[in-house]
Formats: structure tokens, C-alpha cells, sequence
């Protein structure tokens, strides 16, 4: 047994300025199998093939590979030592040709000049390994697709000599046919010895084509199972987590949905889709309804209601919003008929950092206002403060900086900033992410509290019992379809993971 | 006031202005004198402030370019020479006989520098190119087209590229005098152009989405803010006050003059930007941190000709001042400060 491990990672611990990232992980690879490493966001998936490539030093923590200890503190390092990265976004050079693309760094040579002739046959050799046969080697490599620049960087990897194989999310932008081709090398590598590292958020396919599962969740290993042992829906709760406390006191009143089943549908899409991030879905929502959005990552919850609020405008189907059709093109048309959302990426998205709190919440209405009517000063004045104090804002004052407050705290101004232009629905993407537990309470109860006073809310969370304190109804996507609706009864943690995992609902 | 200028980024341009008036009085100390001589004011002065005019106008419309854009208007001097031809065509050279009104040259000398500007707009906000590169198109072509448009037949043929004088005695008001005033009118229109526009900018919300779109631009459009809009108006702003630089220049010389109106202008532009403490990154900007940095070039340049420095040497000493103002306002620099200071009050405090 012992001797089939080709690479042992030991105790290993990592910390950023402030986290954890990794707290005495061990993993285990052995030779010619496929591993799959499963997470959700944050969980520490890529930080750990990080410290294996020698991107990132470990704080303490030992790694064999063969039994030898390693210490790699490059990824070239790491090459060196036969493990080899495979990532999502391909990082060579599309303007070189795929011959020279396998072969940088180590071209064969007739003594000084490179041996062209050699290269390039040798490239047709390894390429045919992969099981790509009709590839012109002298071609740029920008001129093939992505699936067959991936295989072309696998084809690489391979060249070296690779004990050790990372795919970190390879199958994100491949259509099915060519997963299934990267599926068959895979399983061809496996057979010729290598150890595969598979890192994917598609449960189907780590079912498919993996030996084993390791599941890391907040830098803490869960274990390691063999692929038999782990029914998704075990696989989903461990990735998420088990504790769940039932906290009553937050949860809204969904005893009165039944009374409420005659109100006002203020959102109805009809098969609308954004090609490439989520298929044609249907979705009503009522007045006062907070309808929560589960899956995993990637699986689509946030793509569908960029499409709602029309910051990816939807390819097809039609939006009704309290019963009138909209016509938007942009999220200006939307904010206009009584939208708003608040964005997954605060950063990327959310906040305009160098602009004051002030401006920072008044921005949404002013927008709405139109350019050429300036909210007056102390209308601006008097609306910040009254939403730093109603959302418990901590400021030094109104004019500070966003960029100096703290995560929870900006997230609250952008959450003031949409209350402030009294929307209708609002759309909160993981309002709750990478902040304090004492906020996220906060802002559950405010949720509760909008809804209750005739707010419409869809809220989207990765913490699965935040969602099921908050919400009516539970929608819940897979790989970019809506594929069910839970509510009342089926609100439990254990229906919600079976929906979420799919496949085998059963349990075992 | 002192807190609050030391925190404003304001403190650095305006200690390099002082600087360089410090630098002038000891070079010469008739610096700061001013008498009136033939009915209107004169001295150093007055001449810093009547020729840093242009430069005012148009490092006003390259902040709002730089602000949106997170790029530069490299065409400005160009435009100008497109402007100031078009305006002394439509008046009517000593060699034409025809003339327009002046306030319609005026308008359509405005409107070339404004079209111009929307040409650049349009390639930068709805065509995505590098604001560099979309204005090096006209930087280029502009003084061609300036040449075509100052054209004029010699022995039968239409020779471009020549030097069209205009003679209207209302047109010289423009940039020299108005009679029984005895500022320059430049200073007027400079001030009336910067006074305008930080009304525009503090009056409308336009400030704060010119700030928006250059910090976020993502998370402006989620917001409701059409950026493509915003970053087309700031090009097309920079253009109308680079036509309006154009037709002080030319009618400070009463003509036209394709090859050197507004030679080398968009540096000082942008060079007036930088040293008015704004960041060429974008975002946050500050109109008057740009207008105290183009009058802080013109003393510069004074300050040298006063020397006795000619004017191809210009550009090197120059070119030293320049480093030594955007080191010391450069991030690094205050770093690096920050912890030699540091080191020193460890020092002290070890000691």
C-alpha cells in the first residue's frame, strides 16, 4: 500500500495576515489514480495546490513525494520535481507554435541551433499520447480552441516526465464532447501510472472519473474517502458543513404563505437564459417574498439574476415586473422600474473605493435622479446619516473613505445604498460573504424585516442555514439550470443538499 | 485650514508653485513688480498669468479626460491648430474677400475643437481603444488638416500649410486687450472657462460620475451610470477647450499657424495634471490642483527664458524640474519617507 503513494502532504499550515488558510492538512496520492479535491469558495482547495507548486511557502508542514521530502519554491521548482499544473485559463503562449509550446525551455538542439525537424516530430509523438492525431505542430497555438490548447498543456506536462498531474478546474469552458476526451487521457495517464489531481466544482463529473475524494471546508481537512463511500448528498454536506442551529427567532413568519398565496406577483420570467452562464429558466416571485437561490458554485445562482436585473442582458424569454413587460438594456431600466442588487464581488463590483461614504450610498438615487438634478448637499447629508444609523454603520463620518471601513461595514453602505432608492425587489448576491458573524445576524433580520414590510427579496447565500432562516422559498440550480423549488415543509438542511447534489436523492 | 490643506492634495502643487515664484524673485528680483505701462499692466507676473492661459484651459479638459478615461488626450495641441485654422478661414485672411462675423468664427472655431473631440470620444468610449492611441490619430493628422484648411493659392496653385493673417482689429481683442482694460483678456476667459466648468462639475452630479466611471466602472454601470456617455462627454469637453485654446493662440498672433499653434502642448497638459497632484490612473481629480500646475510650468518657463536659457535648451531644464516635483509627490517617494522617518524617531527613541 504503502508503497503505491506517490505524494504525501503532511500537517500542512498556512496563514494569511488575519486567517487560517490551511490548518494542518494531510493529503495522499497514490499512483495512477484520479483525486478529486472538493470545497466550496474559500475552503482552501487552491491555496494547498498553491504550497505544492511552491506559489505560496508553508508555515510548517512536510511533503514527500516518493518518500523523499520536497520543498519547492517555484512552480518551475515543482516541474522539476515532476509535479506539473494544469489550469483553467491556459498559460502559454497562443503566438507560438504547439511544438514550441510543449518544448520552451528544453528544445532538443543540433548543437547550437534548435532541431526544428526533431521538435516538431516529437511534438506529433506526444501529442498522439494525448490523443490528438490531426494537429499541425508549426501552427500558433492560438489558432486551436481551448479543450485542445488544454490538452496541449497537458500534453506538456506529460512531456516532463510528471509523477504528479494538477487539473485545476479543467472543464470549465469545455463543451461535453471534449470533457469526455479530456476524461479518456485522463484515464490513460491514470493508467500509465500518473497521480492525477482533479479540482472541479461538477459533482457529476468527479463521480465519473475519480478514484477518491479528499473535502477541505475553511482551511480544515474533512477527510478523505474513497468514492464509494461518499453518496453525493454526503459529499455536498460535508463540502458544506453539518452544523446547522435552528435559530427560530430569525426565521419569517412562512406559516402565512398559504394566506399570502393571493398577493400581487411582482417578478415572472418566462424562459429567460444568458448563453454560456445560465439556461432558459422560469421564475415567479410574490410581494413580501424573500426567495433564496441555492447550489453550488458555478452552478448558476448568481448569472440568473444578473440576468434579472439585466446586468447580463438575457439572450432570450421575456421579464415581467408587476405585470408590465420590461424592456431593459440596462441596469438603469431596471433600477427605473423599482429594482435593485447588490453584487456578489464587493470589491470588483460594489464599492467605489476612493469616493466617500456619503457618496457611495447616495450614487443609486442620484443615478435614478438623472445627472443634471444634484440631490442638494444636506438631502445627501441628511440621507447618509439617516442610513448609518438605521443600519448600525461604523464611520469615523460620513466623508470617510468606503475603501478605509471594514468588509461588514461596506457592505452595509451598499446595502443603504439601495434601500435609500426604495426599491420594490431587491436582489442581495451573498450579502453576508467574508464578514462578521455579528453583521451577517444583522443583516438576516434585516432581510426578515423588509420583506415583512412588503419588500420583495431573492437573497442568495453559501451558508445553507442562513438561507433556510431567511427565506420563503429556496430555488435551487444546478450547472447553470434551475432544477427545483423547495418550500414550507421541504425547508429542511437535508432536502436542500438532496436537491443541491441531484442525482441519487435517496441519500445512499 | 492648515489640517485640512495638509490632507487636501492640494499642499504639494501649491508648495511647488511657491517654489518656483521663490526661484524666479531670486533670479530676478524685479520679479513681483508690476506697473502699468501704455494703459495696461505689466511685469512677470502678469505675463506668467496672460501665457499660462492656453495651458489653464486645456489641462482643465485633460483632467476630465485623464479622471474618466484612465488615459490621455495626446491630440489637444493639435486640435487647437485645427481650431485656430478653421476660425481665421471662416474671418477672412488678407488674401480673402470675404469675412464672417467673429462670433460666428468664434462659434465654428468652438464647434471644430468640440467635433474633434467627439471623434476621439466616440474611438475611446464606444470602440474600447486606448485612449493613447485613439488620439494619436488626430495628434498626427490634425496639423494636416489644419494645413489643408489654411491653404492658400499661390501663382494659380493652393499651396497648404501657409500663414493666413487676419486683419480685423475685433479679432485682436481675443488675446490682447480690450480697449480701457488693462488685464490681458485671456486671464478673463481662462478664468471664466475654469470658474464655468467647476460649476458644471459642483452643481450637476457629472463630478461625481466622472469619479465614478474612472475609480469602478463596473460598479458604476450597476448603479445606473452609462459610462460610454460620460467618458464621450469628458473627450468631447477636452476637445471644445482645446478649440478654445486655439483661438486665443491665434488670435494672440492675428493668423494661423499650422505648424506651431499648440506645439507640444498636450505635455505641458498632462504634465500640468500630474503636478496639480491628480493621478494619471483616473478617478479622484481636482481642477484646481491642475490650474495652479499650469501656471506652475508657464513661471517655470519664464523663470528660464528670464535666465537666459533659449528655447531648444528649454525642454532640459525643464525636464529636471519635472522629476524632482513628481518624485516628491510620487507614492514611493512617500513611502520611502515615511519609513526613513520612522527610523529616525526609533532612533531617537533607542537613543
Amino acid at each position: 500500500m504503502n508503497s503505491d503513494v506517490v505524494l504525501s502532504m503532511k500537517n500542512i499550515t498556512i496563514t494569511f495576515p488575519g486567517v487560517k488558510a490551511l490548518q494542518n492538512v494531510d493529503f495522499t496520492l497514490r499512483k495512477g489514480e484520479i483525486h478529486a479535491l472538493m470545497g466550496e469558495n474559500g475552503a482552501g482547495k487552491s491555496t494547498l495546490i498553491k504550497v505544492l507548486t511552491g506559489v505560496y511557502t508553508r508555515d510548517s508542514g512536510d511533503i514527500l513525494l516518493d518518500g523523499k521530502s520536497i520543498n519547492n519554491r517555484s512552480p518551475e521548482e515543482a516541474q522539476q520535481n515532476c509535479i506539473s499544473t494544469v489550469f483553467q485559463e491556459v498559460n502559454l503562449c497562443p503566438n507560438l507554435s504547439v511544438a514550441e509550446n510543449i518544448f520552451v525551455g528544453h528544445q532538443p538542439k543540433k548543437g547550437i541551433a534548435i532541431d526544428w525537424k526533431k521538435m516538431n516530430d516529437r511534438s506529433a509523438e506526444i501529442l498522439s499520447g494525448v490523443g490528438l492525431t490531426h494537429i499541425d505542430v508549426t501552427r500558433a497555438l492560438g489558432e486551436y480552441s481551448v479543450a485542445i490548447q488544454q490538452m496541449v498543456a497537458i500534453a506538456r506536462a506529460v512531456n516532463f516526465n510528471c509523477k504528479v498531474l494538477i487539473l485545476d478546474e479543467p472543464t470549465s469552458s469545455l463543451d461535453d464532447h471534449e470533457v469526455a476526451n479530456l476524461f479518456a487521457v485522463m484515464n490513460k495517464l491514470k493508467s500509465q501510472g500518473t497521480g492525477i489531481i482533479f479540482v472541479t466544482h461538477f459533482l457529476e463529473q468527479v463521480y465519473e472519473v475519480c478514484d477518491r475524494i479528499t473535502v477541505l471546508r475553511n482551511g480544515e481537512l474533512q477527510g478523505e474517502f474513497p468514492i464509494a463511500d461518499l453518496p453525493r448528498v454526503k459529499l455536498v454536506s460535508t463540502m458544506l458543513g453539518h452544523e446547522f442551529n435552528e435559530l427560530a427567532s430569525i426565521r419569517s413568519n412562512r406559516q402565512d404563505d398559504s394566506a399570502e398565496s393571493g398577493k400581487e406577483t411582482i417578478i415572472r420570467a418566462v424562459g429567460l437564459s444568458h448563453t454560456g452562464t445560465i439556461k432558459p429558466f422560469d421564475i415567479n416571485i410574490k410581494k413580501g417574498e424573500v426567495v433564496g437561490l441555492t447550489g453550488l458554485l458555478g452552478s448558476g445562482r448568481s448569472e440568473l439574476v444578473r440576468t434579472l436585473y439585466c446586468a447580463d442582458k438575457p439572450d432570450s424569454g421575456s421579464l415581467f415586473f408587476k405585470s408590465k413587460k420590461v424592456k431593459a438594456s440596462e441596469p438603469i431600466d431596471s433600477m427605473r422600474s423599482g429594482m435593485a442588487y447588490l453584487p456578489e464581488d464587493r470589491k470588483e463590483e460594489s464599492i467605489i473605493a476612493d469616493l466617500s461614504v456619503r457618496e457611495n450610498m447616495i450614487i443609486a438615487l442620484q443615478a435614478k435622479t438623472g445627472v443634471f438634478k444634484l440631490l442638494p448637499i444636506a438631502k445627501q447629508n441628511e440621507l447618509a446619516e439617516k442610513y448609518i444609523k438605521i443600519l448600525n454603520i461604523k464611520t469615523p463620518s460620513p466623508e470617510t473613505l468606503i475603501k478605509q471601513l471594514s468588509g461588514g461595514n461596506q457592505q452595509k453602505v451598499i446595502i443603504g445604498r439601495w434601500l435609500i432608492t426604495h426599491p420594490d425587489f431587491l436582489i442581495l448576491d451573498e450579502p453576508t460573504r467574508g464578514i462578521d458573524v455579528g453583521t451577517k445576524t444583522e443583516i438576516q433580520k434585516l432581510v426578515v424585516q423588509l420583506a415583512s414590510e412588503g419588500m420583495t427579496i431573492v437573497f442568495i447565500s453559501s451558508e445553507i442555514d442562513e438561507m433556510l432562516r431567511t427565506v420563503n422559498r429556496l430555488c435551487v440550480l444546478r450547472d447553470g439550470k434551475k432544477v427545483g423549488e423547495l418550500s414550507n415543509d421541504n425547508l429542511t438542511q437535508q432536502d436542500v443538499m438532496a436537491a443541491i447534489a441531484g442525482g441519487d436523492t435517496n441519500g445512499n | 485650514m492648515r489640517q485640512s490643506l495638509k490632507r487636501s492634495q492640494l499642499l504639494l502643487p501649491v508648495a511647488a508653485l511657491i517654489l518656483m515664484l521663490v526661484i524666479n524673485v531670486i533670479i530676478t528680483p524685479s520679479f513681483f513688480n508690476i506697473s502699468i505701462k501704455n494703459g495696461v499692466l505689466y511685469g512677470y507676473t502678469i505675463d506668467i498669468l496672460n501665457r499660462s492661459c492656453e495651458l489653464i484651459i486645456l489641462a482643465v479638459g485633460m483632467t476630465l479626460v485623464v479622471a474618466s478615461s484612465r488615459g490621455t488626450d495626446i491630440s489637444v495641441g493639435a486640435v487647437e491648430a485645427v481650431a485656430a485654422a478653421v476660425c481665421v478661414r471662416l474671418l477672412g485672411s488678407s488674401y480673402d474677400a470675404y469675412a464672417v462675423p467673429v462670433v460666428f468664427a468664434v462659434f465654428m472655431c468652438l464647434f471644430a475643437g468640440a467635433a474633434c473631440g467627439a471623434f476621439n470620444g466616440l474611438l475611446v468610449s464606444k470602440f474600447n481603444i486606448q485612449p493613447m492611441i485613439a488620439t494619436l490619430i488626430l495628434f498626427t493628422a490634425g496639423r494636416g488638416i489644419a494645413q489643408l484648411t489654411s491653404a492658400r493659392a499661390i501663382n494659380g496653385v493652393m499651396v497648404p500649410g501657409q500663414i493666413l493673417y487676419v486683419r480685423m482689429e475685433s479679432f485682436k481683442y481675443i488675446g490682447g486687450f480690450i480697449p480701457g482694460c488693462v488685464m490681458p483678456t485671456p486671464v478673463f476667459i481662462a478664468a471664466a472657462f475654469v470658474l464655468i466648468t467647476m460649476i458644471l462639475l459642483r452643481k450637476t452630479a457629472l463630478g461625481m460620475y466622472i469619479e465614478t466611471v474612472g475609480i469602478n466602472p463596473k460598479a458604476g454601470r450597476l448603479v445606473g451610470i452609462n459610462s460610454t456617455l460620460i467618458i464621450f462627454f469628458t473627450y468631447v469637453f477636452c476637445g471644445f477647450a482645446s478649440g478654445l485654446a486655439g483661438l486665443i493662440s491665434s488670435s494672440r498672433i492675428y493668423s494661423s499657424d499650422a505648424n506651431n499653434i499648440g506645439l507640444n502642448m498636450e505635455l505641458d497638459a498632462i504634465l500640468a495634471v500630474a503636478l496639480g497632484g491628480n493621478s494619471l490612473g483616473g478617478g479622484k481629480f481636482n481642477i484646481a490642483g491642475s490650474v495652479i500646475g499650469a501656471i506652475t510650468i508657464q513661471a517655470l518657463t519664464t523663470g528660464l527664458y528670464a535666465m537666459g536659457v533659449s528655447a531648444d535648451q528649454l525642454p532640459v531644464y525643464k525636464a529636471v524640474v519635472v522629476v524632482l516635483i513628481v518624485t516628491l509627490q510620487s507614492d514611493e517617494f512617500k513611502r520611502v519617507w515615511g519609513v526613513y522617518k520612522l527610523r529616525r524617531a526609533a532612533a531617537r527613541g533607542a537613543a
